[in-house]
């Protein structure tokens, strides 16, 4: 049995917004019966200022599935469709305090029902057989495309082939398209590590001084004070951080193991930098 | 909590249990003669003392009962294993491995994983499969069947009764033919003892797998059963246990409760096929007189009396047992969204029942235990089920039909 968070039961139990919008101002279809699971959302639209004034489902599909549809039309009721459309699966899962990992391709057919949607409001149609222009499809068996993977890939930092089932039901019929989806993976993995290479993040001396000043308020002063002591940031020089310390931490024996590697750590992973040094100030 | 729980915790409701296929109750009576294994009577049934000797006796005596029940010609033609899979394997690995020469194994496409997915296995190893297709009732053409056995064919694995759907195969005809043609017969018959009346001595079956837990004794322990003749090596190499035939020291508690939930069961026999048979007719008749867009799955005369596999068009079955669930009915499904996989059944696929139909089936599995009232309360809330889930689906009679996509046909056997 799959371990439903309380919120999944109270949404499958009692779903929100069951039903049909007549004269709908936008329609979004997703799935269908042979998959397993299908969902239809219809939304009331006020047009002059693209707020969503109601949003119904109907779901064919699991507990999982109807919860997220459920909790998908609460979540976008009273927003505008700009602020509507940047919801991502991994939100409408987290609304529901989780989704197990193989259902995660229920809060992605919320997602995708949504998108669609909008896409009806704004006169795009999408097509539900045919494939959408400048994709290609991969999984035969679900009728899954190259950019439904990458772009779920992406938005759920996804690292195996089984995730990118449980999450877009790709590969999980005959599995023939499971090397396809390896590369696409590896192909996605390699952009985003390129895009992390080329943009290293350079932090301004105003930025770094800052987030250490940040990190001895929050993070390593309450410790201390705990126990007993404080510290006081007296200067900081290039890489090293100048502190003084106060109160039982002055006389305790531990105090070296203390700076050395609960303070400098912090600050290190702070400040991203490995060679911060921290260096006790005498009275 | 949630909230069938807590009314369960408040000892308001029993559990309805009609999951009977997937495992049993131990009876009282079984875990009683089991106890005393478990406890002071621990001695090795292999050492040379009457404290093991004692229990070698009890042994003996529990693969006796399992000969009776399933009418072996000799006692020594039982081997006791861990379970039916374990069964199943020895069976298919016993026998490739007594004749090297051979490369060709026949099976079924709906058949239990035990079967299905070693022989997927072996196929990989570069054994040549044949898996045999079944008709929309889920019964085989036994002209495919006997056209397939070639020279080479080692063995052929045929299960007696399908579990999902509880279709019954003309055993008797079956291994006739294998026998026929030359190639040793085994058959999963873990749904069957105890359910069917067997009489291995007058067939032509070489081997038959059986679990215990399907027959209400415990989760752990099965039987091989291997005609005195049948070339066979062992699966589980090791001591001198069963005769050569399985190593490792016995599971003796278990065995002792296997032996005597034979027993029980061939003494009740009569009643699967009266009472059971007539609660699991009271139960179907009753589901598709009340709700609409219903259907039976399988062959409903070569049946498993306790079995019923409904399906329920336009809605999902594991949204139907989550409800049910609630209600404290426990039954089981073939859609997709239970089994963790992604596609329906592959018995369902394999019969063509159409995916309309396949992701909202409901197999109901009763045993001895269950009683009137407990069927009168399932009819009872089966259909505000169905009806609340209808209500939310965009599918239904006088809603949209259902749209299309992918291409079916390229589905996985």
């Amino acid at each position: 049995m799959w371990d439903y968070s309380e919120k999944v039961m109270d949404h499958f139990h009692n779903p929100r917004n069951v039903g049909e919008i007549e004269n709908p101002d936008a329609v979004g279809e997703i799935g269908n019966i042979v998959c397993g699971d299908a969902l239809k959302l219809t939304l009331r639209i006020d047009r002059s200022t693209e707020r969503i004034l109601d949003a119904r489902f109907q779901t064919f599909g699991c507990g999982s599935a109807i919860a997220s549809s459920s909790a998908l039309t609460e979540m976008i009721k009273g927003k505008t469709l700009e602020e509507a459309s940047r919801i991502t699966n991994r939100e409408i899962a987290d609304y529901l305090d989780g989704l197990p990992e193989e259902k995660m391709h229920c809060s992605v057919m919320g997602m995708e029902a949504l998108e669609a949607a909008i896409k009806s409001y704004r006169g795009i149609e999408t097509p539900i057989i045919e494939v959408p222009e400048g994709e290609k499809i991969i999984c035969r068996c679900f009728g899954v495309t190259d950019k439904k993977i990458a772009h779920i890939i992406e938005t759920n930092n996804l690292t195996t082939v089984e995730q990118v089932t449980n999450y877009t039901k790709a590969g999980g019929g005959c599995g023939q398209c499971r090397p396809q989806i390896e590369e696409i993976l590896a192909d996605v993995l390699k952009k985003e590590r390129e895009k992390r290479n080329t943009l290293p993040k350079k932090m301004t001396t105003l930025e770094k001084i800052r987030l250490i000043q940040e990190t001895l308020e929050k993070e390593i002063r309450p410790y201390l004070r705990a126990d007993g002591g404080d510290l006081e940031l007296v200067d900081i020089d290039g890489n090293k951080v100048y502190i003084r310390l106060s109160g039982t931490c002055q006389s305790c024996p531990s105090m070296g193991f203390t700076i050395e590697t609960f303070i400098t750590q912090k600050l290190r992973q702070a400040v991203n930098d490995e060679e911060i040094e921290v260096k006790k100030v005498e009275e | 909590m949630r909230k069938g729980e807590e009314m369960r915790k408040g000892g308001e409701m029993r559990t309805i249990y009609l999951d009977n296929n997937a495992t049993t109750r131990v009876a009282e009576e079984v875990i009683q003669e089991m106890l005393p294994y478990l406890g002071e009577l621990y001695g090795n049934p292999s050492s040379m003392h009457s404290f093991g000797g004692n229990v070698a006796k009890r042994i003996a005596e529990a693969r006796d009962r399992v000969a009776n029940l399933v009418g072996a010609g000799s006692a020594s033609e039982i081997i006791f294993t861990s379970c039916g899979t374990e069964s199943d394997n020895a069976a298919l690995f016993g026998t490739l491995r007594s004749y090297p020469e051979k490369r060709h194994i026949v099976t079924t496409r709906v058949e239990h994983p035990a079967v299905l997915n070693t022989c997927r296995y072996l196929q990989k190893e570069g054994y040549r499969v044949t898996f045999l297709s079944v008709n929309q009732s889920g019964q085989l053409d036994l002209d495919e069947l006997r056209e397939s056995i070639t020279p080479d064919t080692a063995i052929v694995s045929i299960m007696h009764a399908n579990n999902e759907t509880g279709v019954i195969f003309p055993l008797a005809e079956i291994a006739g033919i294998v026998k026929e043609k030359g190639a040793v017969f085994h058959t999963d018959a873990v749904q069957t003892v105890g359910k069917v009346p067997l009489n291995l001595k007058e067939s032509s079956i070489d081997m038959l797998s059986l679990s215990g837990h399907k027959l209400h004794a415990p989760k752990g322990v099965g039987a091989l059963y291997l005609r005195g003749g049948v070339r066979f090596t062992p699966f589980l190499m090791g001591g001198h246990q069963e005769r050569g035939r399985r190593g490792g020291t016995e599971n003796v508690a278990s065995i002792i409760g296997l032996g005597k939930a034979c027993e029980l069961a061939f003494l009740h026999i009569d009643e699967e096929r009266t009472r059971v048979r007539a609660l699991r007719d009271r139960l179907e008749n009753s589901i598709l007189e009340q709700v609409p867009n219903a259907r039976v799955n399988g062959d409903r005369i070569h049946r498993l009396p306790n079995t019923s596999n409904i399906s329920f068009e336009f809605i999902e079955g594991e949204a139907i047992l989550l409800l049910l669930s609630d209600r404290g009915i426990a039954a089981s499904s073939g859609s997709a969204c239970t089994s963790g996989s992604l596609e329906p059944s592959h018995v369902l696929r394999a019969m063509g029942v159409p995916f309309t139909h396949a992701h909202g089936s409901i197999r109901f599995s009763l045993s001895r235990y269950t009683t009137r009232e407990e069927i009168d309360t399932v009819i009872r809330e089966l259909l505000p089920i169905v009806e609340r889930l209808r209500a939310i689906s965009p599918f239904g009679p006088k809603k949209k039909p259902p749209l299309h996509c992918g291409q079916l046909e390229n589905l996985s056997p």
